[in-house]
């Protein structure tokens, strides 16, 4: 993890996705987020960065770790944070997301984390909010701050990502995890494969650079890295692969699986996981898995997301 | 046309650490109790070269920390994010004299921002500052304790310290610009 050869400034209001960010910008908040770690194993584990700052945690679509975590985070900056889910808010009175988010920005928030069904709501309102919008997750689109946690994750474990194997697998077409991770990855200089079922892993993803194949024993045995994906039930239309036992046989990490991978793979999920589906429960829990430290480094990654959207628009001058 | 003139030199940059580094063992009888914390990122290497050279006095060890004080800073809300880099405190600070080092001292905002970000680490018993350069123009009632030169600058002026480990060289420049 050498430090960042030219100086990139972060001028970016919003964080909407990965796949607009330059290499240099996600090396950038992978920097960041490294002094920010450690902020996190101090005794006070707080700096006044966002101090009279609100931030507010905009979540029409469920979500537990995720909305923690930036609270988490938000409040080791020092912002005020507010959580707003969709079950407690007006939303289910018939109030449009517009007009929800123009309350909020009544309120004088500094900085909006919206989580949504929709892909583009984030960027829809980014176009008329006056404050920062971060993406924790649109649809099967983005989750910007996942893929940054995961590469930062795998960097710390590895020291590079560059001409590393990784393997995603299960779940890609509806994830936004996954998109997120592929650009990422492929801005990384990381070589991806992509694996599961042909119903949910489209062939279009080898027209932007990743290799697609439907043996998991060949996608996993020289990979330095597994993502594993959980299974987006909430979001699949209609059945796309004959039942949760097939899945598990054809495509789930077991045992004997896991010992003809390579001795330093790294095992990766986003998190929650179904054990027994797409991990073997003892698999989950071995030391080549990453999960908790991806749960940590999540909250650096966040807290440096938002001092990075939190910046003024002036020229990054350091005054003595 | 930038003019460019060398204020301190090689030979000169080095005499002067050695002058700040038995300054810091005249003003503390209790060599134990000194750590030094290099301000991130140009007190850094400055707060190293001391450490070194106090070692060489004492015949012990000095404790080196970093402190980046980007979080600290009160103008955020002005300028783009500044680059955070690790803060790292390897001793406890609680009842210990700690010399901040910075390499130019200006307005005096970093070294705000340096004693707040300090305090999160405990309370040390009492805390001095060190520069190589001070330029003048403070905003904030701050005075260091061991200067390296004292420099009558320009606001349109800029003080340049490169030093060996990251530059090749050891040289300090004032700039207009």
């Amino acid at each position: 993890m050498s430090p960042v050869e030219t100086p990139v400034v972060w001028k970016r209001k919003h964080l909407l996705d990965v796949q607009s960010l330059s290499r240099e910008e996600i090396q950038l908040v992978h920097e960041t987020a490294r002094a920010f770690k450690a902020v996190g194993e101090r005794a006070i584990k707080k700096v006044p960065a966002l101090r009279g700052k609100t931030v507010i945690n905009l979540f029409i679509e469920p979500s537990t770790r995720t909305r923690i975590s930036f609270e988490l985070a938000a409040l080791r900056l020092t912002a005020d944070v507010i959580n707003f889910t969709a079950e407690a808010s007006s939303l289910k009175k018939g109030e449009t997301l517009k007009d929800t988010a123009r309350n909020l920005e009544a309120l004088n928030a500094d900085i909006i984390i919206i989580r949504h069904s929709a892909t583009g709501a984030p960027h829809f309102l980014s176009r008329f909010l006056r404050g920062s919008v971060v993406n924790a997750g649109d649809g099967a689109h983005e989750h910007p701050t996942q893929a940054l946690l995961d590469t930062f994750t795998i960097l710390e474990k590895k020291g590079r990502i560059q001409g590393l194997n990784v393997t995603i697998l299960g779940d890609v077409l509806y994830s936004r995890v996954a998109r997120s991770n592929i650009w990422a990855l492929l801005k990384l200089g990381a070589h991806v494969t992509l694996c599961g079922p042909s119903t949910l892993v489209p062939r279009e993803f080898e027209q932007i650079g990743c290799r697609v194949t439907y043996d998991v024993d060949e996608a996993i045995e020289e990979a330095d890295v597994i993502n594993l994906l959980r299974i987006q039930h909430e979001r699949q239309r209609k059945t796309m692969f004959p039942s949760i036992g097939e899945y598990t046989n054809l495509f789930g990490l077991s045992r004997a699986r896991f010992a003809r991978t390579r001795p330093d793979v790294l095992i990766m999920h986003p998190g929650p996981i179904n054990r027994g589906v797409e991990i073997n429960s003892d698999v989950a829990d071995c030391e080549r898995s990453v999960v908790l430290e991806q749960v940590t480094n999540g909250l650096a990654v966040r807290m440096a997301v938002l001092f990075l959207v939190n910046g003024g628009p002036g020229p990054q001058e350091i005054a003595s | 046309m930038a003019e460019h003139s060398v204020i301190l030199n090689a030979q000169t940059v080095h005499r002067v650490l050695t002058r700040i580094a038995h300054e810091i063992v005249e003003r503390n009888e209790r060599s134990d109790a000194v750590a030094l914390v290099g301000i991130q990122k140009g007190g850094v290497l400055l707060a190293e070269r001391l450490g070194s050279i106090l070692q060489g006095i004492w015949g012990h060890g000095v404790p080196v920390g970093k402190l980046d004080v980007g979080t600290h800073r009160d103008d955020l809300h002005e300028h783009a994010a500044p680059l955070i880099l690790p803060t790292v405190m390897p001793f406890d600070i609680n009842g210990r004299t700690v010399v901040l080092v910075d390499d130019v001292l200006y307005s005096g905002r970093t070294t705000r921002a340096a004693l707040d970000a300090l305090n999160d680490f405990g309370r040390p018993r009492r805390v001095q500052l060190a520069v190589l350069v001070d330029r003048g123009h403070r905003e904030l009632p701050i005075k260091p304790d061991f200067v390296g030169k004292n420099v009558e600058t320009k606001a349109n002026e800029r003080i340049d310290v490169r030093l060996k480990e990251s530059h090749g060289e050891d040289v300090v420049y004032l700039d207009q610009i």
